[in-house]
């Protein structure tokens, strides 16, 4: 079971690739599905390995998506 | 078996909303542009430090990086070009109590108000300065800043910068900054460390923070995108806290030392002024009380 659970509000995503890149444990790729702005927005790809470290929500320069652990 | 998916708990919210004007997203930024990133880290840094966020208020200038007051949800002011520091030298005279940021652009700070940020470090002012640096002028076209480092194409130099830069943080310790400090957007947590550090921090500090501008800094340098930039960032920067700031000069590919440099205690603007007054005039020296209509 995950540690931790990230959210993305894809509408809001510019398609950066901030958060792929550094997401330690690679939990993220970029979609090739655009949103409504023409941007690919990032999907998660390894939901097992996420801390919820947030380090993606702290890279997304457009506020798009965030981690967070859960509550035990 | 592992979950593919993932369950978002009810309520979960991003931690940088709270801050933010919501009706104003999205946000005017360029993909991969870095101001967003500098933005959340100070929204980190509010929450860690635990400040009164009703005695916080934050003034930025003219510029793409500009736009954060208009943004942030809080007591924020977005004055005129060059004009954040004289506005928030007022509002910190006025009433001593709130912890004033300033947040504006190197062209902002440094050019058009490059003297206001001399002599606020001069007098030690209880501001705490942070510097979203790109190298340009954005908002009006990429032109060339005090900041645009040799060999550089802007707008205002078609063929490559030649003007010597000013390296801000030797131009801040050298003006009497109580706290210097440079980090990129790739250092978020450095960063949001660093800010949370100034906000328990008496007289003017000040970070810089390196950050992307993929649509008029990079482009007409074949540099990349904002992603390029970040990779950069993370390849050329080297941390040496308490580096000798003259050394700390950026170019337009080299290495980018990154840390905290200066951090000493002088005593500020309020303290100086109270102690002379205090000295020349005795009991006759009264402050006024600042009254605030909240
Ligand atoms: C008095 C005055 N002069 C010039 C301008 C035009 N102007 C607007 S923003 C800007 C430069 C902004 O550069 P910087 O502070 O580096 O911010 P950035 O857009 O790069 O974040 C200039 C020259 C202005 N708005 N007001
Ligand atoms: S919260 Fe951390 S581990 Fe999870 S996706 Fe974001 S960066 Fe990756
Ligand atoms: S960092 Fe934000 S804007 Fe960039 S790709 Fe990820 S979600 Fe999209
Ligand atoms: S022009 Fe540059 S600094 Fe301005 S929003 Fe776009 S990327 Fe950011």
């Amino acid at each position: 079971m995950a540690k931790g659970f990230v959210a993305i509000t894809v509408e809001r995503c510019k398609g950066c690739g901030f958060c792929v890149e550094f997401c330690p444990t690679h939990v993220l790729s970029l979609s090739s599905a655009f949103n409504s702005t023409g941007y690919h927005p990032p999907h998660v790809v390894a939901a097992e390995k996420c801390s919820g470290c947030d380090l993606c929500g702290m890279y997304c320069p457009d506020f798009a998506i965030f981690g967070a652990r859960y509550a035990r | 078996m592992t979950p593919t998916t993932l369950e978002i708990p009810d309520g979960a919210q991003n931690p940088v909303e709270p801050f933010l004007r919501m009706d104003r997203m999205p946000h005017i930024w360029c993909p991969g542009c870095g101001i967003g990133t500098t933005v959340n880290c100070f929204t980190r840094a509010l929450l860690d430090s635990k400040v009164n966020l009703d005695k916080v208020a934050i003034v930025s200038g003219i510029g793409c990086t500009g736009r954060v007051a208009g943004y942030a949800r809080l007591d924020s002011f977005h004055t005129t070009h060059g004009r954040a520091i004289p506005f928030a030298t007022g509002m910190k005279l006025a009433n001593p109590e709130l912890q004033v940021v300033v947040y504006s652009g190197d062209g902002d700070l440094f050019a058009i108000g490059g003297n206001h940020f001399i002599h606020a470090a001069r007098r030690n002012m209880d501001l705490k300065v942070i510097c979203v640096n790109n190298m340009t002028y954005a908002m009006t076209g990429g032109q060339s800043s005090s900041t645009t480092p040799a060999h550089v194409i802007s707008a205002t130099a078609p063929y490559g910068a030649f003007e010597p830069t000013f390296n801000l943080v030797a131009l801040a310790e050298a003006a009497g900054a109580s706290y210097v400090a440079r980090w990129t957007t790739y250092h978020v947590k450095q960063l949001s460390r660093s800010m949370e550090e100034v906000l328990h921090k008496k007289g003017f500090c000040f970070i810089e923070v390196l950050s992307p501008c993929p649509t008029l800094y990079q482009r007409r340098n074949k540099m990349g995108d904002g992603l390029d930039a970040m990779k950069y960032y993370k390849q050329a920067s080297k941390i040496r806290n308490g580096a000798p700031t003259g050394e700390c000069t950026l170019s337009k590919s080299g290495e980018i030392v990154v840390g905290k440099f200066v951090d000493r205690d002088r005593p500020d603007y309020l303290e100086l002024l109270r102690a002379q007054m205090t000295e020349a005039l005795g009991e006759r020296y009264v402050e006024s009380e600042a009254s605030c209509s909240c």
